[in-house]
C-alpha cells in the first residue's frame, strides 16, 4: 500500500484557494521532491499533511497515511501521529530550537511525548539519535544549548527531533535553504542516508531544481496551488510537458547574453590594496585583554572598466564586510581603497567625490526602501552625493525617468510607493537607484539571492545588458556559485578573510586549484550534472560529491564547531 | 498613584537589550525580542550575521560568574550615581540647606548653628563621603525635627513598607500569572475577551482610590478589617499580615492587571516562534507546547516588568500608607517634607532608591537563570 | 523583515480603518468629551467651582441643580470636575510633551551612535532615572521648591524621558540594520539626516501610541501627586485633590469619592482605548497581508 496518498486536496481561506486538487503519493523508502516558487503552496501542502495549517483555513479531499485519512482525525489523534509516524524539518534552523532547553531535552521530548518511557530511556534514545545525525560525544553532549551550535549543527538537531522515533514519513521544508553549500550537501546526504536506513518516505520541498534532481526519486512541480507536472525525476526533467516547468528549467540554468565592451584606460575602476578590517571582541572577563577578530585579512583586488567580478565564499568568510568597507559603511584598519584612482577612505573619512562613482544593490527587495517615500524620492536619494551639483526641477525628473526606463519600468512609476511593486520590480527600482548617479562601479550584494528563479533570470539579463551598454563594472557578491558563473568575467574566492583563489570565471570553474574552491564547486548542486550522473546509473547516493572533493569536506564528526 | 502602568508600555529592558551588539562580531547572543504591550515596537532582529559564527568560536567560555560580576559592578556604579544625584539635588543645588530647613524667618545665627550641627561646613566631597560612609555604617545623621538618629526613625518603619511591597508583589504575581496564561491559551475566546476587558479597567483605576473603596466596603460596611493603622509585628504575624492585607490588595490588583496583560502578550509573542511550531511537529498539544516551551521564554520580558513593578510598588506603598494610616517610610517622608527635615528626606529617598537598584540586580541574576545564552556568552 | 509600515495610508482608508475600530471610536469619544469639559470650564461652569454653600453640603448626585451633587463645603461637584479636568489634562499633556521632546531625540541620538560611549552614557542615565519612580522625583522637587502643579509636571516629565528614549532607541536600532538605511548611508547621508528623514517617520506610529499611553499615565500620576498634596495647590482644584478632600468623608457621603474617582477611571480608560485603537489602525503588522 502507498505510504502517503493525497487525493484532491484543497485548501482555502475565505474565497481564496490556496491549494487546488492536489494529488500526490509517496512510497516507503521513496523521496518525493516538491518544487515551486514562492506562493506555489508547497509549504502549505506540508503543513496540511501535518495538520498544522493556521487557523481559519478549511480543507477538502483526502490525505491517506497507510490508508487512514488524516483530515478525519481529531486534534488529539493528530498529536499522536505527529512526531511518531510523521516527522517534519523546517527551513530556519537558527530559530527552530527552543533557546532555553538543551538539545538532549528537545530530542528526548519527542520520545517522552509518544512513549511511556522514563527520562533515562528517552535520553538514551536521544543520544543514539544525535549520534545517527552525526552529533557524537564528547563534542556534542546532551547538555549543549542551541546557541552553542552552528546552523548546520542545529539543523542536525532538528532532524534528530524529527526522526527519533523512526517515523514512516519525513517532511523536509526547504531544509538546506538557510545553509551554506557544503553544509547543504552534508545535510542532503544525511537525509538520504536516513531514508535508506529506515526505509521511510521523504518529502523534500525546495525552490531549487538542482537540489532535488540529485536525490529525489520522483518530482512534483507546483504553481499557484496546483501541481502542474509530476513524474520520476530523470524522465520528468528530460521531457518537460508544461510550459511553466519548461520555463522554470530554462530559468534555472539561464545564461545571460554578454557582450562586454573593449576595456579602455589603464586606471582600474576599483583598486583595493591590503585592506584589513578588525572587530573588537567582547572581553573574556572584566579585566581580560582586548581581543580582536580579523574579518578581512589583507585583501587586494582590482576591477577594470566594464568588468564583472564575482566574490564568492560561505557565510562568515568576510565577503560582506569587504563590501561594506568598499562602500565606506565600515572603517578599515589598514590598506587603501581607490575608485578611478581617487582614494575612498582617507584619514578624513570617505571622500564624496570618489563615492559618486559607486553604487550598491542589496539583497532584500522588501527592506531596501523606505516605505514612506515615493519611488521618485527613493531613486533620487543618491543625488545627495552630488551636493549643490545635483540636478533640479525638470532635469532631475528627466534623470529619474531615464533611470526607470533603463531598468524596464515606466516614468509613471515614479509617483508610486514601493508596496505597489513585486519583488522583482523592486529589485529593478534598486538598480535604477544605483544607476541614477551614473556610477563606474555597482556593488551587487547578493542582489538576486532573494528572487525566484524565473525573476532572477530576468534581473540577470538586465544587469548584463546594462553592464555592456553603459560600461559598468560590477562587484557581484554571492554565495551562489551558479549565479556567479553566469554573469561574471572574473571570480574571487574568499575564505576566512582572505582571497584564496582568483582568476577567469571559466578557468576557475573548469579547473579549480585551491582545495577550498574545489570543495565549494563540488558541493554546489548542478542540475545538468546531477541528471547526467543519474542517467549514467551511478549509484544515486550522493551525486553532488565527487570522490576527490569528498575527502576535503569538513565533517561535523571531525571538524570543530564550525559551520558543519 | 502614578499607577505604575507605565511598566506595561515601554519596551522592557533586558540584559541583551542593554548589551545590544555594537557590531556584528558580537557573538551568538541574539537579542531578546523586546516586549511591548501596546507600543507597536518593531521587533529588533539582528540578522544572523555570518561573522558571528566564526567569531563565536573564539570566545565561547562559560561565563556565568563573569555575567554576575559584570551586573554587580553595574549595581555598584548605579548606587554611586544615584547617591550623587540625591546628594547634589538636596545639598548643593538649592543653596543653604540650613536656611531652607529653618524657613523664611531664619536668622543667620540660627542657620550657622544648624549648619554646624549638620556638619555642612566642610568641603563638598568630604560631606558626600561622610554621608555615604555614614549610611554604610547605618548612621544616617540626626533628624532635625525629631532630634533623634534618623536610623532609629527608619528602623521601625521599614518593616512596614518593605513587607507591604513584597506582599503586594506576591499577590500581583500570583494573580497575574494564571490569568495571563489562561487568556493567552484561549486567545480570542470569551474568557480572553473578559479578562482583557477587566484588566483594561484595572489598569485605569488609581490604587489609592481603589484603596478608599476597599475601606468603604470591607472596613466600614462589612467590618472584616480595620480601616487603618498597624498594630506592629509584636502582635503576631497574622495580626500584622491582616493589617497589611487591604493595602496589599489595593496595591496589587492594578499591578496584577498590568502584569497579566504583559504575561499574555509575551506568551502570544513566544507562541508565534518557530520553535513552538517545531514542538507541535513533535506531537505536543497546543497546551503542552505552551507550558513546556513558551512559558519559560515568555518569562524573560515578564521578569523585567516584575522588577520594575517592585520599585513602583515601593513608591505606591508610600501613597497607600496615607490611606490606611500605616506608620511606614512614606508617612515619615511626608511628615519630614512638611517639617523641612531634609536629612530624613534625603536618606529616606536614598533607601528607596537602593531597594529599587537591588531589585534590578536580582532581576538580572534571574535572567541568567532563565536564559542559558547569558550564562555561556561573555558579558 | 516585513514589519515596517508598507506605505503611508491614504486619508480615506485611514478614516475607514479608524471608524472600523471600536476601541478607537469609543476612546476618541471619551477623550474628546473630557477635553470638551475642560475647554468649556473656561467660559462656563454650572456654579463657580469654589463657591461654598455649607447648608447644601453632601447633596447626592441628581439633586436639584447639582448634577453630580455637592462636597463637604457644598461646592458643586460637576463644576469642580470640569475645572479639575483642566489641571489633569494640562499636567499630563505637558509631562508627556517634556518626555517625548527630550526622550525621543536622546534615543535617536543613542541609536545613531550605537555601541559608543555616548550610547552607553545615555542609556545608563536612563536606567538611573528609572531608579527614581516619579513619586520620588516629585518628593525631591517638592522638598526643595514646595508643592505645585509645575513641580508635578516636571516630576512626571522627567520620568517620561527614559520611556521615550528607550522606545525610540529600540525602534531606531532595528531600523539602522535595514538595507534602506544602508542605501542612504551609501548615498552619503549623515546620521542626523538619516535619523530625521528615515528613522523618525518610521517610528512615528510607535511614538504616537506611546504618547497616548503616557498621557493616560500622566493623568493617574497627577491624581496621585495631588492626593498626597504634592500637586495643584488651592485655590486650583484637581481630581486627585478632590479625592484627598473626600477621604475622611467617604463613609458619610460615598459620592464625594466615587465621582472624581470614576472620572479618573473613565478618562484613563478612554485614553487607553484610544491608544489601543491607534495601534490597531497604525500597526503595520496587521496590514502585512497587503504583500
Amino acid at each position: 500500500m502507498t505510504l502517503l496518498s493525497i487525493r484532491n486536496l484543497t485548501l482555502h481561506i475565505g474565497d481564496a484557494n490556496i491549494l487546488r486538487d492536489i494529488d500526490l503519493g509517496v512510497e516507503a523508502g521513496e523521496i518525493l521532491g516538491i518544487i515551486g516558487e514562492s506562493g506555489s503552496g508547497k509549504s502549505m501542502t506540508a503543513l496540511a499533511i501535518m495538520g498544522l495549517v493556521p487557523e481559519g483555513f478549511s480543507s477538502g479531499g483526502q490525505i491517506l497515511l497507510d490508508g487512514e485519512d488524516l483530515l478525519k482525525k481529531s486534534e488529539a489523534e493528530l498529536c499522536g501521529i505527529r512526531g511518531d509516524a510523521i516527522g517534519m524539518v523546517f527551513q530556519e534552523p537558527m530559530t527552530a530550537l527552543n533557546p532555553t532547553k538543551t538539545i538532549g531535552d528537545q530530542v528526548a521530548e519527542t520520545v517522552m511525548v509518544h512513549r511511556r518511557t522514563g527520562r533515562r530511556a528517552a535520553n538514551r534514545i536521544a543520544r543514539e539519535t544525535l549520534d545517527r545525525v552525526g552529533l557524537t560525544e564528547p563534542q556534542f553532549p546532551l547538555g549543549k544549548f542551541p546557541h552553542e551550535l552552528s546552523g548546520g549543527q542545529r539543523q542536525r538537531v532538528v532532524i534528530a527531533m524529527a526522526i527519533a522515533l523512526r517515523p514512516r514519513l519525513l517532511i523536509a521544508d526547504e531544509p538546506t535553504t538557510a545553509l551554506d553549500v557544503t553544509t547543504q550537501a552534508q545535510i542532503l546526504a544525511l537525509l538520504k542516508r536516513l531514508v535508506d536506513e529506515d526505509g521511510m518516505g521523504l518529502i523534500l520541498i525546495t525552490h531549487d531544481l538542482a537540489v532535488v534532481a540529485g536525490i529525489a526519486d520522483r518530482i512534483a512541480i507546483m504553481r499557484l496551488g496546483e501541481i502542474v507536472e509530476t513524474g520520476p525525476t530523470v524522465g520528468l526533467f528530460r521531457n518537460l510537458q508544461h510550459p511553466y516547468s519548461q520555463m522554470l528549467f530554462k530559468a534555472s540554468s539561464h545564461q545571460p547574453a554578454r557582450n562586454p565592451p573593449a576595456v579602455t584606460g589603464s586606471v582600474p575602476v576599483l583598486a583595493v590594496d591590503g585592506v584589513v578590517r578588525d572587530y573588537p571582541l567582547p572581553r573574556r572577563s572584566l579585566f581580560g585583554a582586548k581581543r580582536q577578530f580579523r574579518a578581512v585579512d589583507g585583501v587586494s583586488l582590482s576591477i577594470a572598466r566594464g568588468e564583472n567580478v564575482g566574490l564568492v565564499g560561505e557565510s562568515g568568510c568576510g565577503k560582506s564586510t569587504l563590501a561594506r568597507a568598499i562602500l565606506s559603511l565600515e572603517p578599515v584598519q589598514a590598506g587603501s581603497i581607490a575608485l578611478d584612482g581617487e582614494p575612498l577612505q582617507g584619514s578624513a573619512g570617505a571622500s564624496f567625490a570618489a563615492r559618486r562613482k559607486l553604487s550598491v544593490v542589496f539583497q532584500d527587495p522588501y527592506g531596501s526602501f523606505n516605505p514612506r517615500h515615493t519611488v521618485e524620492r527613493l531613486v533620487a536619494e543618491p543625488f545627495f552625493l552630488l551636493g549643490l551639483g545635483a540636478p533640479q526641477g525638470a532635469e532631475r525628473r528627466r534623470r529619474i525617468d531615464r533611470a526607470l526606463t533603463e531598468v524596464g519600468l515606466v516614468p509613471a512609476d515614479a509617483d508610486k510607493y514601493v508596496h505597489e511593486f513585486s519583488g522583482g520590480q523592486r529589485q529593478r527600482i534598486a538598480i535604477a537607484r544605483a544607476l541614477i548617479i551614473e556610477p563606474s562601479l555597482i556593488v551587487l550584494d547578493e542582489a538576486v539571492s532573494a528572487l525566484d528563479v524565473s525573476i532572477r533570470a530576468q534581473i540577470l539579463d538586465l544587469l548584463a545588458e546594462l553592464s555592456d551598454r553603459l560600461q559598468l563594472s560590477y562587484l557581484f557578491i554571492s554565495h551562489d556559485l551558479h549565479v556567479v558563473r553566469t554573469i561574471t568575467d572574473r571570480v574571487l574566492v574568499m575564505q576566512a578573510g582572505k582571497i584564496v583563489e582568483a582568476g577567469d570565471t571559466a578557468t576557475i570553474f573548469a579547473n579549480p586549484q585551491h582545495p577550498y574552491t574545489r570543495q565549494l564547486l563540488a558541493a554546489t548542486p548542478n542540475l545538468e550534472m546531477a541528471l547526467a550522473a543519474r542517467e549514467a546509473a551511478l549509484p544515486p547516493v550522493d551525486p553532488f560529491l565527487n570522490p576527490a572533493a569528498k575527502q576535503n569536506l569538513p565533517s561535523p564528526l571531525r571538524g570543530g564547531p564550525g559551520r558543519g | 498613584m502614578h499607577k505604575n502602568i507605565f511598566v506595561h508600555c515601554f519596551p522592557a529592558s533586558t540584559p541583551a537589550d542593554r548589551n545590544a551588539p555594537t557590531h556584528q562580531a558580537h557573538g551568538t547572543v541574539e537579542p531578546i525580542a523586546t516586549l511591548e504591550l501596546r507600543g507597536s515596537l518593531p521587533h529588533t532582529p539582528v540578522p544572523p550575521f555570518p561573522l558571528a559564527a566564526r567569531a563565536s568560536t573564539l570566545h565561547n567560555r562559560s561565563a556565568m560568574p563573569a555575567y554576575i560580576l559584570s551586573r554587580a559592578v553595574s549595581l555598584c556604579l548605579s548606587l554611586v550615581a544615584a547617591s550623587l544625584v540625591v546628594f547634589v539635588l538636596l545639598e548643593i543645588v538649592p543653596g543653604d540647606p540650613a536656611a531652607l530647613m529653618l524657613g523664611l524667618n531664619a536668622t543667620p545665627e540660627a542657620a550657622g548653628a544648624l549648619r554646624e550641627l549638620l556638619g555642612l561646613n566642610g568641603p563638598v566631597h568630604e560631606r558626600y563621603l561622610n554621608w555615604v560612609f555614614g549610611m554604610l555604617r547605618g548612621d544616617f545623621g540626626i533628624s532635625y525635627a525629631y532630634k533623634v538618629p534618623v536610623s532609629e526613625l527608619f528602623a521601625d518603619r521599614i518593616w512596614v513598607s518593605i513587607p507591604l511591597a513584597i506582599y503586594a508583589l506576591t499577590l500581583s504575581t500570583l494573580i497575574a500569572f494564571p490569568v495571563g496564561i489562561i487568556a493567552a491559551s484561549r486567545r480570542n475566546s470569551a474568557t480572553d475577551v473578559a479578562i482583557m476587558g477587566t484588566t483594561q479597567l484595572g489598569v485605569a483605576v488609581p490604587n489609592f482610590w481603589f484603596a478608599m473603596l476597599l475601606v468603604l466596603l470591607f472596613a466600614v460596611t462589612l467590618r472584616w478589617f480595620s480601616a487603618g493603622g498597624f498594630p506592629g509585628w509584636d502582635q503576631g504575624l497574622f495580626v500584622g499580615m491582616k493589617a497589611l492585607t487591604l493595602p496589599a490588595i489595593a496595591l496589587a490588583l492594578p499591578q496584577a492587571s498590568i502584569l497579566a496583560r504583559v504575561m499574555r502578550s509575551a506568551l502570544l509573542d513566544t507562541l508565534d516562534e518557530d520553535y513552538i511550531r517545531s514542538a507541535r511537529a513533535k506531537g505536543l498539544t497546543r497546551r503542552q507546547a505552551l507550558w513546556r516551551h513558551a512559558l519559560r521564554n515568555a518569562l524573560i520580558p515578564v521578569l523585567t516588568i516584575i522588577g520594575l513593578q517592585f520599585s513602583f510598588l515601593l513608591a505606591g506603598a508610600i501613597i497607600i500608607e496615607n490611606v490606611f494610616f500605616l506608620p511606614g517610610l512614606g508617612n515619615l517622608i511626608f511628615k519630614a517634607i512638611a517639617a523641612r527635615d531634609l536629612i530624613v528626606v534625603k536618606s529616606g529617598v536614598m533607601i528607596l532608591v537602593v531597594a529599587v537598584i537591588l531589585v534590578t540586580f536580582l532581576v538580572d541574576v534571574a535572567y541568567a537563570i532563565v536564559d542559558p545564552r547569558l550564562r555561556t556568552s561573555t558579558r | 523583515m516585513t514589519d515596517l509600515a508598507t506605505a503611508p495610508l491614504r486619508r480615506d482608508s485611514l478614516l475607514r480603518a479608524a471608524l472600523g475600530s471600536r476601541n478607537f471610536v469609543v476612546g476618541a469619544v471619551i477623550t474628546l468629551g473630557i477635553l470638551l469639559l475642560a475647554v468649556v470650564s473656561f467660559i462656563w461652569t454650572p456654579f463657580p467651582f469654589s463657591a461654598q454653600d455649607i447648608p447644601n453640603k453632601f447633596k447626592p448626585p441628581l439633586t436639584g441643580s447639582h448634577l453630580l451633587g455637592t462636597d463637604y463645603l457644598g461646592r458643586d461637584m460637576l463644576s469642580m470636575i470640569m475645572v479639575g479636568a483642566r489641571t489633569s489634562i494640562s499636567v499630563a499633556l505637558l509631562a508627556v510633551g517634556i518626555g517625548a521632546l527630550i526622550g525621543t531625540p536622546l534615543g535617536l541620538w543613542a541609536a545613531a551612535r550605537r555601541g559608543t560611549l555616548l550610547d552607553e552614557i545615555i542609556m545608563r542615565a536612563n536606567d538611573l532615572v528609572f531608579a527614581f519612580p516619579a513619586l520620588l522625583i516629585a518628593i525631591l522637587i517638592t522638598a526643595l521648591y514646595g508643592p505645585g502643579a509645575v513641580n508635578a509636571i516636571i516630576a512626571i516629565g522627567i520620568f517620561n524621558v527614559p520611556v521615550f528614549a528607550r522606545l525610540a532607541r529600540g525602534a531606531a536600532l532595528s531600523l539602522w540594520t535595514r538595507e534602506f538605511i544602508l542605501a542612504a548611508r551609501v548615498a552619503g547621508k549623515g546620521a542626523a539626516r538619516i535619523s530625521a528623514e528615515h528613522i523618525l517617520p518610521n517610528i512615528l506610529n510607535t511614538l504616537v501610541v506611546q504618547i497616548t499611553i503616557q498621557f493616560a499615565l500622566g493623568i493617574l500620576a497627577e491624581a496621585a501627586l495631588a492626593y498626597v498634596g504634592l500637586g495643584a495647590q488651592p485655590p486650583m482644584t484637581s481630581w486627585g485633590k478632590m479625592l484627598a478632600d473626600s477621604q475622611t468623608m467617604v463613609a458619610l457621603a460615598p459620592h464625594v469619592a466615587i465621582v472624581p474617582g470614576l472620572t479618573i477611571v473613565v478618562t484613563v480608560l478612554g485614553v487607553n482605548l484610544l491608544g489601543d485603537g491607534l495601534r490597531d489602525i497604525l500597526d503595520p503588522r496587521l496590514r502585512r497581508s497587503r504583500r
